[in-house]
């Protein structure tokens, strides 16, 4: 009896590990290599992020560009050495021919050289430091989201247009900070009365909000991560600053944010390159199926995630499946995407991509959540500064 | 400069100060009565943000979050006082650092299981969300009534501390825990009686602080560091230490990081301060204590002892 049962299911085990085994031998999968940041002070945007990744993915079936796809998830935790070693287990151990995800400009930094220099294809869908976009660009490396400096300079651009003279910038004293700020003035032409710049820790903002106050400018330009765009924002409007100083923002207000902030943040405005509301087919319905399946309205990241699963879709729909020819696959990626979030998604020599920057203000949609509306675009198909210190063509 | 300005950057300075004591009385008292360090003490003031930011999220009611944070705070101390705490009383403080770090991990976890890794709405009651005038300086009225709430718990812990028998006690366990054990007070239960009145107030804190801050899991660490500065350029368990050193702490971090920058700009290279100004001002508070610990190695208000 016992012997039986155990026969029957042996047996039932071997059809099934056969018939699987069939198909695998149809079509092997494709493996993808997600590095991201799931833990953390940007754990938040990051699961934003592996989301709209994912979401593309199973809209087709767990397939991109009609070819099976495995994706490895890995969580980087925002440390640079921590990546590095998942990076090389990835290529060493899973021999995967595509890496995306990349949260943090701290460890794409670490990640970036070690993944192309063994010809593995990098697909970053958030980070963007200056140096990946000028000196350190590669043929394998495609960035579908945005150089740092990207948004401040559209923040900018904006300000000229809005007529502010006088201004004072703000931005927490690391990297991506200092980016910003350089990004800012690049493209602003008024007076910069001050810049200030607190610790990266600090999570109250009262002294600096004073001294803002005090130098009465026409308007202030700020740049805060996540949870400090939050803390930021609000004390800002606790302060009456709201009424009397506009606040000019860039990359702080967006789905990750706007829930704890609601109607603190109403009227202000802030600029990138995606709002839920950027008018292009391939957009309008990823955010519905976003909404559908998280119940949740999507931000940025998960735009991005979404971008970067689409162009590695369009890619292999190209090369038929094929990423072992890496020189089709490179022409395939550099070829961007017709049918992208973005509308068309088209790369710079370095393979960051060029595209409109526009300005957004924060207002509450039909169903009372709040979300960005655009209002201009300051930035036509706008290139990074650093794309001619890149080699490449 | 104006005066007008650096009375708004005092009045800051107060501010933080005052949500520092809040955090450092329970903190001094643990640290002081019953020789325990406990790291888990921002994990209360993070739960009782979240209590408060829940609560408010289902009522829209400002006074039952309080509620909630304050009730909570205290249940959640003394479970923790209770369940991890009372069994390290004997233990070298090592064990202490390790069980109470061990804390921070789980609640940070229950945290972002809980409410998501993204920060988690919480407003100002309406009749403070305005801004008060007085005479000049346009100042938050949030801000003005944390600072009042927190002058009011001053005065109240003070009259508790040093005018009733129950204060007698936590003071002469300061001073000789072993000693009072001995004249038959049930020490242990002092100890939890104080540690969830600790608790309670580190949820108090937190309340005050999460229409301010982001309510988010690991919003507990940064505050911990602060308050544990508080309390050795304070003194060690004395609570009239916590008050001086908080108010000394917020106010050197919030005129530092208004003046120092500008300041330096005037004294060398733009270039040079642009680089260094943020950095030197956000290190003030520890070179102060730095500077405490080496002039006065038992704090500025130590408890006397003998």
């Amino acid at each position: 009896m016992f012997v039986d049962s155990l026969k029957r299911t042996a047996a039932v085990a071997l059809t099934l590990w056969a018939a699987a085994h069939a198909t695998a031998q149809a079509q092997t999968p494709v493996k993808i290599g997600y590095l991201g940041t799931f833990s953390g002070p940007i754990g938040a945007i990051g699961q934003d992020n592996y989301d709209g990744f994912m979401l593309a993915v199973e809209q087709r079936g767990g397939k991109l560009g009609n070819t099976p796809v495995q994706v490895l998830k890995e969580d980087d935790q925002f440390k640079p050495d921590l990546g590095l070693q998942i990076a090389q287990k990835l290529i060493d151990k899973e021999n995967v021919p595509i890496i995306t995800g990349l949260m943090g400009s701290n460890v794409a930094m670490a990640v970036a050289r070690p993944i192309t220099e063994k010809k593995v294809f990098l697909i970053g869908s958030n980070a963007g430091p200056s140096a990946l976009a000028g000196a350190q660009c590669s043929p394998y490396q495609y960035v579908v989201s945005w150089q740092n400096d990207g948004h401040a300079e559209a923040a900018g651009k904006f300000s000229n247009d809005k007529g502010y003279k006088r201004m004072v910038l703000i931005a927490p004293n690391y990297q991506a900070g200092k980016d910003a700020l350089q990004g800012f003035k690049r493209e602003y032409k008024g007076q910069v009365l001050d810049e200030i710049q607190p610790g990266v820790t600090q999570p109250d903002f009262s002294a600096e909000i004073a001294q803002i106050a005090a130098a009465k400018p026409d308007a202030v330009y700020a740049f805060f991560p996540g949870a400090l765009a939050v803390n930021f924002v609000r004390q800002y409007q606790q302060a009456g600053l709201n009424a009397t100083i506009p606040l000019q923002t860039s990359s702080m207000l967006d789905a990750t944010t706007l829930p704890a902030l609601k109607d603190s943040a109403l009227g202000l405005f802030s600029t990138h390159w995606w709002a839920p509301d950027l008018d292009t087919p391939t957009n309008k319905a990823f955010v519905d199926a976003f909404e559908k399946k998280y119940s949740r309205l999507p931000s940025l990241f998960a735009a991005q995630g979404f971008e970067a699963a689409l162009l590695i879709d369009s890619a292999l729909a190209r090369t038929k499946g094929d990423v072992t020819d890496k020189a089709a696959f490179m022409a395939a990626l550099k070829a961007g995407n017709p049918k992208s979030v973005r509308g068309a998604l088209k790369f710079g020599n370095n393979n960051f991509p060029i595209n409109d920057y526009l300005a957004f203000v924060v207002v509450k949609d039909a169903k009372g959540r709040h979300t960005l509306k655009t209002v201009a675009t300051p930035l036509k198909d706008h290139q990074d500064a650093y794309h001619a210190q890149c080699a490449l063509k | 400069m104006t005066f007008s300005l650096l009375l708004t950057q005092l009045l800051n300075g107060f501010q933080l100060g005052v949500l520092l004591f809040l955090l450092s009385a329970g903190l001094t008292l643990v640290l002081g009565i019953m020789h325990v360090i406990n790291l888990a003490h921002g994990t209360l003031f993070m739960m009782g943000a979240y209590f408060a930011a829940a609560t408010f999220g289902l009522t829209g009611s400002f006074m039952l979050a309080a509620v909630a944070a304050i009730a909570g705070s205290l249940v959640l101390g003394a479970v923790i006082e209770r369940v991890v705490i009372a069994k390290l009383y004997a233990r070298d403080h090592l064990y202490q650092v390790l069980a109470t770090f061990g804390v921070i991990l789980l609640f940070n976890e229950i945290a972002r299981y809980g409410w998501g890794p993204s920060p988690v709405f919480m407003d100002v009651p309406a009749f403070l969300s305005g801004t008060v005038d007085l005479g000049g300086v346009v100042y938050p009225a949030y801000r003005l009534a944390i600072i009042g709430v927190g002058l009011l718990v001053g005065a109240g812990l003070y009259f508790v501390v040093h005018r009733t028998r129950v204060g007698m006690l936590v003071r002469a366990g300061a001073t000789d825990a072993g000693m009072v054990a001995a004249l038959g007070v049930d020490i242990r239960r002092l100890n939890a009686a104080v540690f969830a009145a600790g608790a309670a107030l580190a949820g108090l804190a937190g309340l005050m602080a999460g229409p301010i801050l982001s309510v988010q899991p690991g919003m507990g660490e940064p505050v911990l560091i602060l308050t544990l500065v508080v309390i050795v350029t304070g003194g060690v368990g004395s609570v009239r230490g916590a008050v001086y050193g908080a108010l000394i702490v917020g106010v050197v971090d919030t005129v530092g990081r208004a003046f120092l920058p500008t300041l330096m700009r005037e004294l060398m290279d733009r270039s040079v301060a642009m680089a260094a100004g943020p950095a030197v001002a956000s290190m003030l508070i520890y070179l102060l204590m730095a500077v405490v610990l080496a002039v006065r190695p038992a704090g500025l208000f130590p408890v006397k002892h003998g």
